[in-house]
Parts: structure tokens; C-alpha cells; sequence
């Protein structure tokens, strides 16, 4: 009666670590580690950007298993595979977003659809949307998912120290964001079906 | 009777006991179980704490060594923390190769350090550019119970708080590092964070300190560290579990 969904992020080194045997669930940053375990402290570095993946795997699962309809499914396993083609900033909520728009496609029945923002806080205090890799430097980093009907916060990941007033402001002005990210769901769907 | 209804309809035998604003171990909906710590108890670590979070038994042991510091970042020294579920805690745990839940507290337990500054890495630098302590904090989780994470962090805390390094010197003629084991000193902590979490029910209720099972039955669950002036260091809401009958 349970409905497994698997997510498998396989994330390309930036300095071309090359190709790993790829079995299933096994990413490219496993790979890394067992080579760089020869000098602890750096094996250390890549260790945890493996551990880094699993946690993001870990977000983006959790907050398809919330929308998915698994009843209707039952003994199925959905995968859904996310391939990082260029990272300039807000790499999860752009994953979440990803994530979304491929269930869409494939007709996999939900409860609802989600979308992933991504903000920023300046050490002064301002609150930068959607930053680039170079913005994401800022004191904080906080990537949120809400979902389209009640801009419900789904899944919610951090980094950095801040407040909780400027919490508050972040998600105020994710939910108003995420109006964007549905009409722009909502836009390209119509203008994909309606060619067919 | 109640027995057999708890196993029948886990989450209605629970939710009569939420209407009464109780749990079925007698605690109120934001009360923490006892909490037991114990310090230093591990004396071939450099650091060690033991935690009790009602069952829950998470034991930190704090091992420091030397490594070269990286090019970028010279006076820098390095925490490693790792968290490990062994299937002695729990049934649900295989040995092998850390399962996803071992990793996902490791990764969380690295970003409550980076975030919460709990240690400056320049005051592991023994000389710049050519030694720099390593902190291995190694978690070892002894009983599963709900609610790791806090206990991962309280444990790291106090386990930090306990090391003490030895002084250390360069030798000018030799280049080598000469440790002197009679002179020790604490390490410099700087903020104290403290993890909560919580447990989300039918999406209004939330409850402090969840156990194993409350855990299971949950809607989800949020994690809240803060330190102690009021600041966040961490948000983790690993998103929200499908509800059990939709």
C-alpha cells in the first residue's frame, strides 16, 4: 500500500572528478571520497559535500512525498533524478521548482504543487531574493518550499545566524514570491498544451 | 483492550490523548523528558559527554590531531563532526555504510557549527600555514528514542566544552612540533546553541521533545537551534510527511 519515492541528485565535480561506476543511488561524490581519504583533513572537505547531497536529497524527498497522491499508486516507486547543468545561486529552490514541473509532466496526481525560494540577509539587514552565488555569501541563506494553495511552508532550510523578526520577513516575502514561480507554473503549462 | 487498540489505530489512540492536551507517557504537550549529562567520562578522548534525553542516549567523544591547513584558508583549523546510528539504538538501522538519516544529522550537526560559530577556527591554528588542529567529534547514538538531534547537539556542546588541548610549540632548529602535556587549556567557546524540536500534528498541534513513536505518527517534525541571544542558527524542517489516511 506504501509508495516509495526515491530522489537521486548525481552533481557533476567542479573540477571534472571523472566518471564513476554508477550503480543505482550511487553519486559522483562517493567516489571523490574514497580517494581523498589518504590525508584526513581533506578527506574531511569532500566527505561532508557527499553528506551535503544525501541532506539535500533528503529536503527535496520530503516535500514530494507531502503533495504526491501515493494512495493512488500503490507498489510504485516513483525516482525522480535532478542533473545540475549550472550552479549560479539558489541551487535547491531551483532543484524544488525542478522537481515540481517534472511530477507535472510525467501526470503524477497531487495534492498540490510546490515552488522553492530562495533569500538572503545582508549582514544590515537587507533581504535579497533569488541570489546569485556571489549574493549567497550574505550573512544568512534561507530556502524555503510552499505549496500553491495556501502558500503553506512545506520545507524550510537555512544557513547563517538571524533573527526571528527577519525570519518572519523572509517568509512574508517568499509567500509573496511564490506567486510569481505559480503563475509562471501555470503560463508555460497553458502555452504547452495549448499547442497540442 | 487499550492495547489492543494502540496497535489497531495508532493515531486515533493518540489523538484522545492530545484532546486532553496530555501525552501517553504523562508529559504536557511542551514539556522535554528528563535530561541526564555526563561529562568527561571517556578518558582516552580529548572531550567526551554523555546525554540522556529520556531513552534517547547519544555519548560525544572529542578526539583532537594535527593536519596541515588548507591553501585558502591557512589559520584555520577544522571541526569533523559525524553522527553514527548503529543498529544497536534501533531496529530499524542495518550495519554497513551510514544510511541516510546517520548523514542527514551529520550534515545538520556541521551546519549548527558553521552557523552558530561555536568555535572560532583561527583559535585551532597552531601555526599559520603549517599546523592546525583537527577537532573529530565522533556522535554515537546508544538508544533511539525520538528526538536525536537535540541530543546530538546538547551532547557536541558539552563534549566541546570539556576538551582541553595541550600547548604546543614549533621547534625552530627541528621545524617539529613539540607538545607539552602538562600545560592544557580549555577550548575558547563562544556561543552556546540549543537545538528543539518538534513534532507537527494534523498540521495545528506541536509538540516539544517528540518520542520514537510520536515521531512516526507525526505530520513532520521542526528543528529550531538558537543561541543565547535570541539568534537562529539553524531552521531545519525537513518537509512534511503524507498524512496517514488522506
Amino acid at each position: 500500500m506504501e509508495e516509495e519515492t526515491h530522489t537521486d541528485a548525481k552533481i557533476r565535480a567542479e573540477n571534472g572528478t571523472g566518471s564513476s561506476p554508477r550503480g543505482p543511488g550511487c553519486s559522483l561524490r562517493h567516489f571523490a571520497c574514497e580517494q581523498n581519504l589518504l590525508s584526513r583533513p581533506d578527506g574531511s572537505a569532500s566527505f561532508l559535500q557527499g553528506v551535503a547531497e544525501k541532506s539535500r536529497e533528503r529536503l527535496i524527498r520530503n516535500t514530494c512525498e507531502a503533495v504526491v497522491l501515493g494512495t493512488l499508486h500503490p507498489r510504485t516507486s516513483i525516482t525522480v533524478v535532478l542533473q545540475v547543468v549550472s550552479d549560479a545561486g539558489s541551487l535547491l529552490a531551483c532543484c524544488l521548482n525542478a522537481a515540481c514541473m517534472a511530477l507535472v509532466d510525467a501526470g503524477v496526481p497531487m495534492r498540490a504543487l510546490f515552488c522553492g525560494v530562495a533569500c538572503a540577509l545582508d549582514s544590515d539587514g537587507t533581504l535579497v531574493l533569488d541570489p546569485t552565488s556571489k549574493q549567497e555569501k550574505a550573512r544568512a541563506v534561507l530556502t524555503f518550499a510552499l505549496d500553491s494553495v495556501e502558500r503553506k511552508l512545506l520545507m524550510s532550510s537555512t544557513k547563517g545566524l538571524y533573527s526571528d523578526t527577519e525570519l518572519q520577513q523572509c517568509l512574508a516575502a517568499a509567500q509573496a514570491a511564490s506567486q510569481h514561480v505559480f503563475r509562471f507554473y501555470r503560463e508555460s503549462l497553458q502555452r504547452r498544451y495549448s499547442k497540442s | 483492550m487499550a492495547a489492543g487498540f494502540k496497535t489497531v489505530e495508532p493515531l486515533e489512540y493518540y489523538r484522545r490523548f492530545l484532546k486532553e492536551n496530555c501525552r501517553p507517557d504523562g508529559r504536557e504537550l511542551g514539556e522535554f523528558r528528563t535530561t541526564t549529562v555526563n561529562i568527561g567520562s571517556i578518558s582516552t578522548a580529548d572531550g567526551s559527554a554523555l546525554v540522556k534525553l529520556g531513552n534517547t542516549t547519544v555519548i560525544c567523544g572529542v578526539k583532537a590531531e594535527f593536519a596541515a591547513p588548507s591553501t585558502d584558508a591557512p589559520d584555520k583549523g577544522y571541526v569533523v563532526p559525524n553522527v553514527d546510528l548503529p543498529p544497536l539504538c534501533s531496529s530499524r538501522f542495518r550495519s554497513g555504510p551510514p544510511g541516510e538519516e546517520a548523514q542527514v544529522a551529520s550534515q545538520f550537526i556541521a551546519d549548527v557549527i558553521e552557523n552558530s560559530q561555536i568555535i572560532q577556527k583561527e583559535d585551532l591554528c597552531i601555526s599559520p600555514g603549517k599546523l592546525v588542529w583537527v577537532l573529530y567529534c565522533d556522535l554515537i547514538c546508544l538508544d533511539y528514542d525520538g528526538n536525536i538531534l537535540d541530543a546530538c547537539t546538547f551532547a557536541l556542546l558539552a563534549a566541546l566544552k570539556n576538551v582541553q588541548l595541550p600547548e604546543v610549540t614549533i621547534n625552530e632548529e627541528t621545524a617539529l612540533a613539540e607538545v607539552n602535556l602538562k600545560k592544557k587549556s580549555y577550548l575558547n567557546i563562544r556561543t552556546h546553541p540549543v537545538a528543539t524540536s518538534f513534532a507537527v500534528f494534523d498540521d495545528t498541534l506541536l509538540i516539544v521533545d517528540p518520542t520514537g513513536e510520536e515521531e512516526h505518527l507525526a505530520t513532520g517534525t521542526l528543528t529550531i537551534v538558537m543561541d543565547e541571544e535570541g539568534k537562529l542558527c539553524c531552521l531545519h524542517k525537513p518537509g512534511m510527511f503524507p498524512p496517514l489516511q488522506s
